[in-house]
């Protein structure tokens, strides 16, 4: 991604040199365009952040005047606190089957709407393709707040629509099942709303991504006799093999925090705490409970995770040879 | 493209029990979409129908349509659970954050991709890492930067907060934008007498237009959205934003029960975007796969 911060093939950029009058035209662009940006990012980003690490060293509890230096017990305790340890496994699992199911489901969708078209020679995309991009990105455009709202009605026992339509197709054991309120099935339909959420946005982006590979590309592989699934799998998949691996990243990101979708779904955390993440339990702990100190070392955890899940994506994606498979030219 | 003619004509003498194969593709390929595109539209259509019913509607069969359309849960839902005034919030704290995000985004991504000083790198990295690093991390401290600053609970502070989190992402993307622009226009300017100022905004600002809309639509979405900063951060009910409003009164709805009410809020809080979304359907993709293909 960082390559990204140096456009190839742009026109040269003029330096300019310091060697130039410091009018007063210059000086008070410089110290408005960079310097209130910057105050704005240093007051209320970095200090914030910085602040943190130093919180979470001590025994803070807000209000009071008293803060005392506790070192690493915070972390200690932390590794002691079950319902914390809870939260994190509940995390990394959402890390794990969200962005799978998300990727597997919306590269499919992608893949039928860019090369699913009928017919014989070029790879064509579906007809209604169009509509079929809009509605799936629906979901994107609802704040995620008001997706869990919806679901959570629409997992409500004997007034949601899901328990009516699943009595109505014969399952009676549903009639008035919690979907939410099961420790079995929370997590299971707490991912599945998150995943709703998701796979229309990136079902854009692969879709994207793979009208950007060079149709002949497609054609060669036709004419060579791979079918449509073969054709998916051992072409397109290692082409847009980068944007993959770039929305596992985002979704892991998303799925470490999944805040709020849980405080929408079971702002409790859950039957059993099965649906409780970090997020939730850093919220409590510093809002309603006062614990400052405690609750920014969980801030702390949840950051590096969310570094270790980046890591271990890049490395993976590195040690399974993620650029040398670009062997075949991809077009912008 | 030049070479592909002839194969298309080989292919195109391909044996027809591939036409039928693409068929059966094609077809497959359908089911799978509408089924997922009802996925999508069938829960929102519900949600509609049942912003239409009285409470007891609601409560009984949940496949059933309304009997008459109870209109008085839109204006229970705007004035009694006080959706209207949230509206009217979201609306002032995003305009807001997003003109004031936009015009100093625009102003630090401009400095740092044109002009070089010792610390250039280090402000660019550092807002790189404010964009990755959770926001969790460092909510707690930011509620006492914002309690010592008076901010607190206040719209300004709301505003303010959004601005900086937003801030990282606007300069990451804006950055190279204007660094492609041509550097004899700027030259130009500066002969032609143009301070500063004058360069940017009249003309090196025009230039980045394209660039400026696609993360206006990306960071009004995701202010909109904003969840975390206003349950923080805000926690004065009149000044509610959209997002915190609604969680509020679902978790109200569950002892006062007036459901109708809390489908109609959904509406009010869906529509507006999706018809934006419905209009600007086709800029708003381009610029996620410009955003998102990065």
């Amino acid at each position: 991604m960082t390559q990204e911060a140096v456009p190839d093939g742009g026109p040269k950029r003029s330096v300019v040199r310091r060697r130039r009058p410091l009018t007063f035209d210059r000086v008070s662009f410089m110290v408005v365009f960079l310097g209130v940006p910057l105050a704005v990012f240093v007051i209320f980003v970095v200090s914030p952040f910085v602040q943190a690490l130093w919180y979470s060293l001590t025994d803070w509890s807000g209000f009071s005047s008293g803060m005392n230096f506790v070192g690493l017990d915070n972390y200690v305790k932390l590794f002691h606190d079950d319902i914390f340890l809870k939260a994190v496994r509940n995390n990394v699992l959402l890390a794990i089957v969200v962005p799978i199911v998300t990727i597997v489901l919306s590269l499919t969708l992608a893949t039928l709407v860019t090369i699913g078209g009928s017919g014989t020679g070029t790879v064509r995309g579906l007809k209604n393709a169009g509509f079929y991009r809009i509605v799936s990105f629906f979901p994107y455009v609802i704040p995620a707040i008001v997706i869990g709202l919806i679901w959570a009605q629409v997992f409500t026992p004997s007034s949601g629509i899901l328990d009516a339509v699943l009595s109505k197709i014969g399952l009676s054991g549903f009639e008035n099942y919690a979907w939410l309120g099961d420790a079995r099935t929370a997590m299971p339909a707490s991912m599945f709303v998150m995943i709703w959420g998701a796979v229309g946005f990136y079902m854009v982006l692969f879709i994207a991504a793979i009208r950007g590979i060079d149709p002949s590309v497609f054609e060669a592989a036709r004419i060579d006799g791979a079918g449509r699934f073969r054709t998916a799998i051992s072409l397109t998949v290692p082409l847009i093999r980068d944007n993959v691996q770039t929305a596992y990243v985002y979704l892991g990101i998303a799925a470490l925090d999944a805040f709020v979708y849980m405080q929408a779904l079971n702002p409790g955390g859950g039957p059993q705490n099965s649906t409780l993440v970090m997020p939730q339990q850093l919220f409590t702990t510093a809002f309603s409970k006062g614990q400052f100190g405690y609750s920014t070392a969980m801030g702390v955890v949840l950051a590096a995770v969310t570094m270790l899940f980046a890591l271990v994506v890049f490395t993976v994606n590195a040690l399974t040879g993620g650029r040398d498979q670009r062997k075949v030219k991809v077009r912008r | 493209m030049t070479t592909t003619t002839a194969e298309r004509a080989v292919a195109a003498r391909a044996p027809s029990s591939g036409a039928k194969e693409g068929r059966g593709v094609a077809v497959t390929a359908h089911i799978a979409l509408i089924l997922w595109s009802l996925l999508v539209i069938l829960p929102l259509l519900w949600t509609v129908l049942s912003s239409f019913k009285s409470t007891q509607e609601v409560l009984g069969n949940p496949l059933s349509l309304p009997g008459k359309l109870h209109f008085e849960n839109y204006v229970n839902a705007w004035t009694t659970a006080g959706i209207g005034r949230y509206f009217f919030n979201t609306v002032i704290v995003v305009g807001a954050a997003l003109v004031l995000v936009m015009v100093l985004g625009a102003m630090c991504a401009y400095v740092l991709a044109r002009f070089t000083f010792p610390g250039n790198r280090l402000i660019y990295y550092s807002m790189l890492a404010g964009l990755t690093f959770p926001v969790f991390l460092a909510i707690v401290p930011l509620f006492f930067v914002l309690k010592n600053l008076s901010l607190l609970n206040t719209l300004p502070g709301l505003i303010i907060t959004y601005v900086a989190f937003a801030l990282p992402f606007t300069v990451f993307f804006l950055h190279s934008f204007f660094k492609q622009l041509p550097g004899e226009i700027y030259e130009a300017a500066q002969i032609d007498g143009a301070g500063e100022w004058r360069t940017f905004f009249s003309v090196m600002l025009p230039m980045a237009k394209p660039g400026m809309a696609s993360v206006a639509i990306f960071n009004f979405l995701g202010l909109w959205n904003q969840f975390l900063l206003p349950v923080a951060l805000n926690t004065d009910s009149n000044n509610y934003v959209l997002s915190q409003g609604m969680a509020s009164f679902a978790s109200q709805a569950g002892y006062a029960v007036d459901f109708g009410a809390l489908f109609a809020a959904v509406v009010i809080t869906v529509a507006p975007v999706l018809v934006v979304y419905i209009i600007f359907q086709r800029q708003l993709q381009v610029s996620v796969t410009q955003g998102g293909v990065k």
